[in-house]
């Protein structure tokens, strides 16, 4: 009897564990067996490269790359701005932040981490586009502030938390003996982590950015509300024309798409390329994080710590 | 003080000033952001908060937050009682199970770490053609609370595996040395240990819930009602937020709404961390 | 009389062999010392009498665990041979529950849920373990107040709780201080009359002081055992010799 339970319980932890199994596998099935046949119905070469997007027209076309590039630009934006605070900040919060001041601010970055998207993205929509709007808005003729410039300094604010985070941990990670030994020779605390501390951690730097990307790239609400979303090819100097992203391209055209028809399949072939850009962007996190566990451990044997 | 700063700046060279004032800048204008958005949103919005925002009824004139707050608390309780067991249990198999580093054990990491990279768009349009469409739920609460489930999975998963890796093994083997069996010694001396530590993960996913957007437009639709049953449509409170900024009518009612949203996420995650940290103490 | 007989034990952690050979009787009603230096195999083969090992990932063992004549390797309840036998660990390890719960714990787990039986037991396991009066007034209040000391004789309480015929000790004492040890050594004196008491220790004088017989590990092997007068005053072989006048270990 009780043996029985055991067993049986047993299997029943075990059929919970393949919940997110299963969970993949199903999002991947639906989501291609949807995506795919549109794709090829459309072409991939027009779907992926085609420059416009005119679901409606009488001839309609489905070309992603405006999105595509949209998705990019403000994530490469978002990098630019975001990821220097965010990593001196991290650098900060290691070595050089006083515990009093670390206790305060430690739980704000947590705290900062938790706002919902469309809190930031009211504040964007209420702060930063007007802002940009009074700064630029006369002298380039703009109609509004909403632009991939305003996404892009959304974005940059959204991930700092995520970067903050995981950069931290990982600064901290890097051992101690290190720093002694750069002190030791003379140099001064701020030369020894810039020199040494910041370069020994600098895979783990690298996946804190990494994950930014991911956030950047797969934040919809917020940019949905301040980057203006025309569907258009823009260069990287048009920083303050509006832009679509794939998220957005996703969300805006949701609520009206006729369902079944080959703009529905295209819309969910959009959130298809989200999906592998996402895939590849965790692929890239698994390969350094896997990186740094090497390098660690090589570095522990190095200071004589055998693990048995 | 001052003393001390005179001394530091004789003594630094420039290279490593520029880099001191590099970290302290950075860092001080992360927080300089984050409390410029925090205080705006509370001094724009609490002027507006009324006693008619939480009038039981939604109109035109007055738009209620009442029926979305329901709903957001309804939409908690569903999706939490779907994604904690299968999030407590999966993590009690890793955990106590497992053999460390079989095969299943690593296909179950690389998906939970998959699904806790995927944005929340692409839930809202796999809950949107699964849950909505393929078993014909409609938009629906249920359809909105499955998928929020998967979304946050991942998260109870880790929290869950964090505290059960946390308790000593010396409580399993005394538990173990007693003669009680595996899952005996789970439930009764492992899980209730660990229990405080599960607790903040799961408050954490209520804050991830009640923030939620993207993946709820499109799988519990957007229609402002006290829900009626599991099929019902409705609006959290997130929803609501979006809904009544992006419309620019109600720029008022936009902020005072936004102020109930920020104050109740960030006092979730501060009950969590709060849960947490006397977990830690205790264990220590 | 012979309450444990193991002959040709070998017992790996992956490929590392962890005992060769091993070969010993443990007697009824007698306190049988396991000593040597640490890594010498005395933990491991104490884990391996009430099958703890099993949870060690990698553990093989090969060789004949006889238990009253019957094998506990063989086709057995293990967790009736861990009710048989008792074990105490090296460092204290109350559950975070009350004290009463925590001697309840085993009487519970083996099936027992009557108020007034349990509430006999708990006193019983207490008393026998020595610290009924110390903790009488609070068997409500948390394990984890008690000190390092109590903790340890009421982890031998709830060892005692489910009646076992032996018991297991791994270096009790190593984690406390000289007035505890004195007790918990008083406290083993006393139960060697109803129970067959197995103790690791790296303390020759404490080895001295309780046990019966002495086992000498050396490198996962045994090297001598023998009454614990005779292996102290006139060792057989020079090994024993070395460690029990401290030239290494």
């Amino acid at each position: 009897m009780l043996k029985l339970t055991e067993k049986f319980m047993r299997i029943i932890f075990l059929i919970a564990a393949m919940a997110s199994v299963l969970a993949v596998i199903f999002i991947c099935v639906f989501l291609f067996s949807q995506g795919l046949p549109t794709i090829f119905r459309i072409g991939v070469f027009e779907f992926l490269l085609g420059d416009r997007w005119a679901p409606t027209a009488a001839e309609p076309l489905f070309g992603i790359l405006p999105m595509i590039l949209g998705s990019l630009y403000v994530t490469a934006g978002a990098i630019l701005l975001g990821v220097p605070i965010g990593i001196f900040t991290a650098v900060f919060m290691a070595r050089m932040c006083p515990p009093w001041l670390y206790r305060l601010i430690k739980p704000a970055f947590n705290l900062m981490a938790g706002i919902p998207s469309v809190v930031y993205g009211f504040f964007g929509l209420m702060v930063i586009v007007p802002l940009i709007f009074d700064w630029y808005g006369s002298r380039f003729d703009m109609m509004s502030g909403n632009t991939m410039l305003a996404a892009s300094v959304l974005l940059g604010i959204m991930i700092l938390p995520t970067v903050i985070n995981i950069a931290e941990t990982n600064i901290r990670a890097v051992p101690q003996e290190l720093y002694e030994g750069a002190v030791a020779l003379g140099a001064s605390h701020e030369r020894a982590v810039f020199k040494v501390i910041l370069p020994a951690a600098k895979s783990g730097v690298m996946a804190a950015v990494v994950l930014g990307v991911g956030r950047a790239i797969g934040e919809t609400m917020a940019v949905r509300m301040v980057a203006g979303n025309q569907v258009a090819m823009r260069m990287p100097h048009e920083f303050l024309y509006g832009v679509r992203t794939l998220t957005t391209n996703i969300i805006i055209e949701m609520g009206y798409v006729e369902h079944g028809s080959i703009h529905y399949g295209a819309l969910i072939a959009t959130g298809v390329v989200l999906f592998v850009f996402i895939l590849i962007i965790n692929l890239l996190f698994t390969a350094i994080n896997h990186d740094k566990k090497e390098k660690s451990k090589r570095q522990k044997q190095n200071h004589g710590e055998t693990s048995v | 003080m001052i003393k001390n700063l005179i001394k530091l700046a004789k003594r630094k060279k420039p290279a490593d000033w520029l880099r001191f004032l590099l970290t302290w800048t950075s860092a001080l204008a992360a927080i300089a952001i984050l409390l410029y958005i925090v205080g705006f949103i509370l001094v724009k919005g609490i002027p507006h908060i009324e006693l008619s925002l939480f009038s039981t009824t939604y109109t035109v004139e007055n738009q209620s937050l009442f029926p979305a707050l329901v709903t957001t608390l309804v939409m908690v309780a569903m999706t939490l009682l779907i994604a904690v067991p299968f999030g407590v249990f999966s993590a009690i198999y890793l955990v106590e199970y497992a053999n460390r580093g079989s095969k299943i054990v690593r296909l179950i990491r690389m998906t939970t770490e998959i699904i806790a990279g995927i944005p929340s768009i692409v839930f809202g349009l796999f809950g949107y053609i699964f849950f909505a469409t393929w078993l014909g739920w409609g938009k629906s609460l249920l359809a909105g609370c499955f998928t929020l489930a998967i979304m946050i999975l991942p998260l109870i998963m880790r929290t869950t595996e964090e505290s059960l890796k946390s308790i000593p093994d010396s409580y399993r083997e005394g538990s173990f040395s007693l003669g009680a069996g595996k899952l005996r010694t789970v439930w009764r001396i492992t899980l209730p240990s660990a229990a405080p530590g599960i607790f903040a993960g799961i408050i954490l996913a209520v804050g991830r819930i009640v923030g939620e957007t993207a993946a709820l437009m499109f799988t519990i639709g957007n229609v402002i009602q006290l829900p009626n049953n599991l099929f019902s449509q409705g609006r959290t409170l997130a929803l609501h937020v979006y809904q009544l900024s992006t419309t620019g009518l109600y720029v008022d009612k936009a902020y005072a709404t936004t102020v109930i949203l920020l104050v109740v996420v960030l006092f979730i995650n501060y009950l969590s961390s709060a849960v947490e940290r006397r977990f830690l103490q205790k264990l220590r | 009389m012979t309450k444990y007989s193991l002959s040709s034990v070998n017992l790996w952690y992956h490929d590392f062999q962890a005992l060769t050979d091993v070969n010993i009787d443990i007697d009824n009603n007698e306190v049988t010392a396991f000593i040597g230096p640490s890594g010498c195999g005395k933990s491991t083969l104490i884990k391996s009498l009430n099958r703890m090992n099993d949870l060690i990932e990698g553990c093989r063992i090969t060789g004949e665990f006889l238990l009253d004549g019957e094998d506990i390797y063989g086709n057995i309840d293990v967790n009736m041979l861990r009710k048989r036998v008792g074990m105490v660990f090296q460092k204290p390890n109350p559950f975070p529950m009350s004290i009463y719960d925590n001697v309840a714990f085993g009487p519970r787990t083996h099936g027992i849920k009557n108020r007034t039986e349990l509430d006999e037991i708990v006193e019983k396991s207490l008393r026998d373990a020595a610290i009924w009066d110390e903790c009488r007034d609070r068997l409500r209040k948390s394990a984890l107040s008690l000190s390092g000391g109590q903790q340890q004789r009421l982890c031998i309480a709830r060892a005692l709780s489910v009646a076992p015929e032996v018991l297991l000790m791994d270096e009790p004492t190593s984690a406390l201080d000289p007035i505890s040890t004195g007790k918990i050594e008083d406290l083993i004196n006393e139960l060697k009359r109803e129970y067959t008491i197995v103790i690791v220790t790296h303390n020759m004088q404490q080895a001295t002081r309780i046990s019966d017989k002495t086992a000498f590990f050396l490198l996962g092997e045994i090297i001598e055992v023998g009454r614990t007068e005779e292996l102290f005053t006139n060792p057989k072989n020079e090994k024993t010799e070395n460690y029990i006048t401290g030239r290494f270990g």
